[in-house]
């Protein structure tokens, strides 16, 4: 793992679990593999800060453990999912876009807390509702509501359950019950799943501090990161069409990739091949599209040049199948293309897009090519070569490789560069996550702590019924230039977390890519082995 | 390149001009400084989007991180570095966190739960636990010493000896005094016998054998 990548890591883990879990979580990292007693040796903390620490891990599916043939357990941790807390306003913003507000509650409350029992989540999100409900004055919603939302959630996958820790021995449920909902509220269910007498004593031994054992005790469920991203993968290709054809196409995009998704690997390169007639049957009723225009429509997108769907057949009115990897190299050129313009300008950008046409090219030809002068083109080619935005290979006429007999051909490798870029959005985000902390700590911790402790004054006095000259009074302690401070603290701050969600964005787009060049280089692999 | 460029095309074994450098042009001198810590840009950052779709993500963003620093996942190291103590310091440590988190133990490792006293500590009964061996203890103690001393009194009535039995209670109510005076005299002479075998003495060496030593290695010295 690279410098800038643990470095966001150890931001984001001292983020959200505090400064004990950041060291721990370092030493974690840096070994890959650890004990615990070692790792509390390593990270200078006592033995219970360093559990409580990998306690919290835990739950939040960060770490996971494995026993060694010694029997002693050895506790690992998985850099993916760290950075992936980054995007869990995303996630969350998902859940709200598919299925709404009660939704969006439950896929923020089992975020927040990793791993929950349903009964759990399912109590706290209508009680939360129920009290926004109140406060703005309509009636308030039953569970079964907020139920439905979770089951919505789990059957479409994008919860699912967590490993089952307590009894390994039967294997068989490991795999096909994934996405099961437990069923509640009857006890003859309870007494059924509780077959196992060993887990049943251990549980009562366990739990007798507890009121009462929920129905689903022991089903922990958490959020299936794959699917969110495959959802936002989808949603990367349908506004992609929408810009460059119109609308329609996207939401032709959007039908055809929702009938794609059930019956293909989600992981697959290209989709399953789908007939014109199942898209059409599948295209929302209220959407107004004709056969012979939806047939136009895919015909077009398909004879772009982006290439995102691909026809395969004439039968059943025209097959067609998804090509998600090569969409997804569209899309990431194009941010890499754009990348180029805004740190080069828009000559190196000609330069960029030649070589993308012509693959290995010769500095004179690129001079031609792009109708730049020589000079001009040597200096912006070693920038960009120098930043490692493009590469040469070297031919040589003769064996010695002298210089004055060898080809130097420019090229750019879009594998490489998309790594590349990679590398500096997280350094872009460390640095983003560096600075925010830097304005919010160095300066003005002070003075927005008194804004606060001002603010929840006044919102005392307001449920006390105080009248308004009090809380002027209160108001008035806080003097223009501290105000002037705290919104310039407040836009900075707002700007640079605008910029980190941003960032995200890109780095998405470049860990689509490069998931899918990865799928695509095992396919060609296992392909090459089957000849 | 730099370093190649150093000889000024005349002392380099290769044609310079295959490395782009034609013959008018004066190559790139060698580079002796570090390049400046914040170079000035070329182009400026592109503005941010602005929407309300990244608004209200940035919204839930500042939520959720807000409600980590408050959740008990959030592990406050012990020792808080501060500029000064504070009166209102001894009342801030409970409001830190919304609730409190019961891990289900049977999705952890066994060896990551806490020790059982802390347990005990977060339920709130902590003096519960200490005081029940103790207790128990010192009543069978105390019984078994009633009854040898209910035993003692009624023998010592029949004899009826006053004496007797004052010393016998005594005995009886501070055995570990005894005990402890006893360990005392113990470690006492065990230092007693140390000091006289102290081995600093052994090794002294007042000079009284030199001379007979220097005589001893003559005879074992070699003989030329």
């Amino acid at each position: 793992m690279s410098h800038n990548k643990s470095n966001l890591c150890k931001s984001i883990l001292k983020d959200n679990f505090g400064e004990v879990a950041e060291a721990v979580g370092c030493h974690l990292l840096k070994d890959n593999i650890c004990a615990l007693r070692y790792l509390a040796l390593k990270s200078k903390f006592s033995l219970e800060q360093t559990k409580k620490v990998l306690c919290v891990l835990l739950q939040h599916n960060i770490c996971d453990y494995i026993t060694d043939s010694k029997g002693t357990l050895e506790y690992l941790i998985d850099s993916e999912i760290i950075l992936r807390r980054i995007r869990f306003p995303n996630y969350i913003y998902c859940a709200k876009t598919l299925y709404g507000d009660a939704a969006e509650l439950v896929a923020e409350e089992i975020l927040q807390n990793g791993q929950m029992l349903m009964t759990q989540v399912v109590k706290n999100v209508t009680n939360k509702l129920n009290e926004a409900l109140t406060n703005a004055g309509h009636p308030e919603i039953a569970s079964s509501f907020v139920q439905e939302k979770f089951n919505c959630l789990v059957n479409t996958h994008f919860l699912q359950r967590c490993k089952n820790r307590t009894n390994t021995s039967n294997s068989e449920d490991v795999t096909d019950d994934l996405y099961k909902i437990p069923v509640t509220g009857s006890r003859k269910r309870k007494h059924s799943t509780d077959n196992n007498p060993v887990s049943l004593k251990k549980r009562r031994i366990l739990d007798s501090p507890e009121k009462e054992e929920p129905d689903d005790a022991g089903i922990y469920w958490k959020a299936n990161f794959d699917r969110f991203h495959q959802y936002m993968r989808d949603q990367l290709m349908i506004t992609a069409i929408a810009s460059k054809v119109d609308k329609k196409a996207g939401e032709v995009l959007r039908t055809l990739l929702r009938v794609c998704e059930l019956k293909s690997d989600p992981y697959s390169t290209v989709t399953n091949a789908v007939t014109l007639t199942e898209i059409f049957n599948a295209l929302p009723k209220d959407f107004g599209l004709t056969r012979k225009l939806l047939q136009i429509y895919l015909s077009m997108i398909s004879e772009d040049s982006t290439c995102f769907i691909s026809k395969v057949d004439e039968s059943g009115g025209g097959m067609y199948v998804v090509n998600i990897y090569k969409a997804l190299t569209q899309i990431a050129t194009s941010h890499l293309e754009s990348v180029v313009l805004e740190r080069f300008g828009s000559k190196c950008l000609r330069i960029f897009r030649v070589l993308l046409l012509k693959k290995h090219v010769e500095q004179k030809q690129i001079e031609d090519f792009a109708m730049i002068s020589a000079k001009e083109a040597k200096e912006l080619l070693y920038n960009m070569f120098s930043q490692k935005f493009i590469t040469t290979s070297e031919i040589a006429k003769t064996p010695d490789h002298a210089p004055s007999r060898t080809f130097y051909l420019f090229k750019v490798d879009i594998h490489k560069l998309a790594q590349h870029v990679l590398e500096r959005s997280y350094k872009a985000m460390y640095n983003a996550t560096l600075r925010k902390d830097n304005e919010l700590t160095e300066h003005s911790w002070r003075l927005l702590d008194k804004q606060e402790r001002v603010d929840a004054i006044i919102a005392s006095i307001d449920q006390a019924g105080g009248d308004d000259t009090q809380k002027d009074e209160i108001e008035q302690t806080i003097t223009p230039t501290e105000r002037d401070q705290i919104d310039t603290v407040k836009r900075t701050v707002q700007m640079l977390e605008t910029c980190e969600i941003q960032i995200d964005d890109t780095m998405f787009v470049l860990e689509m890519y490069l998931f899918y060049a990865n799928q695509d280089r095992l396919l060609k692999c296992t392909q090459k082995k089957k000849k | 390149m730099a370093g190649r460029g150093r000889g000024r095309g005349r002392t380099v074994s290769f044609n310079v001009e295959a490395l782009g450098i034609n013959k008018g042009e004066v190559p790139i001198g060698p580079v002796l400084q570090p390049p400046p810590l914040f170079p000035p840009q070329e182009f400026k950052p592109v503005p941010l989007k602005q929407s309300e779709d990244y608004e209200y993500i940035c919204a839930l963003k500042k939520e959720f991180i807000g409600f980590m620093k408050k959740s008990p996942y959030y592990i406050q190291s012990k020792e808080k570095r501060k500029d000064i103590d504070r009166y209102s310091d001894k009342y801030q440590s409970g409001q830190d966190t919304l609730g409190q988190w019961n891990p289900d133990w049977r999705m952890f490792p066994d060896e990551l739960k806490p020790a059982e006293k802390k347990v005990r500590k977060f339920g709130g009964s902590k003096p519960i636990k200490p005081n029940i061996p103790a207790s128990k203890k010192s009543k069978t103690s105390e019984k078994e010493i009633t009854k040898t001393l209910e035993k003692l009194e009624k023998k010592e009535a029949a004899m009826t000896d006053k004496e007797g039995e004052e010393e016998e209670e005594e005995e009886g109510a501070n055995p570990e005094k005894k005990t402890e005076e006893d360990l005392d005299l113990d470690i006492d002479e065990e230092i007693d016998e140390e000091e006289e075998t102290d081995y600093i003495l052994t090794y002294f060496d007042n000079g009284e054998t030199y001379g007979d030593d220097d005589d001893d290695d003559d005879g074992d010295g070699p003989i030329y």
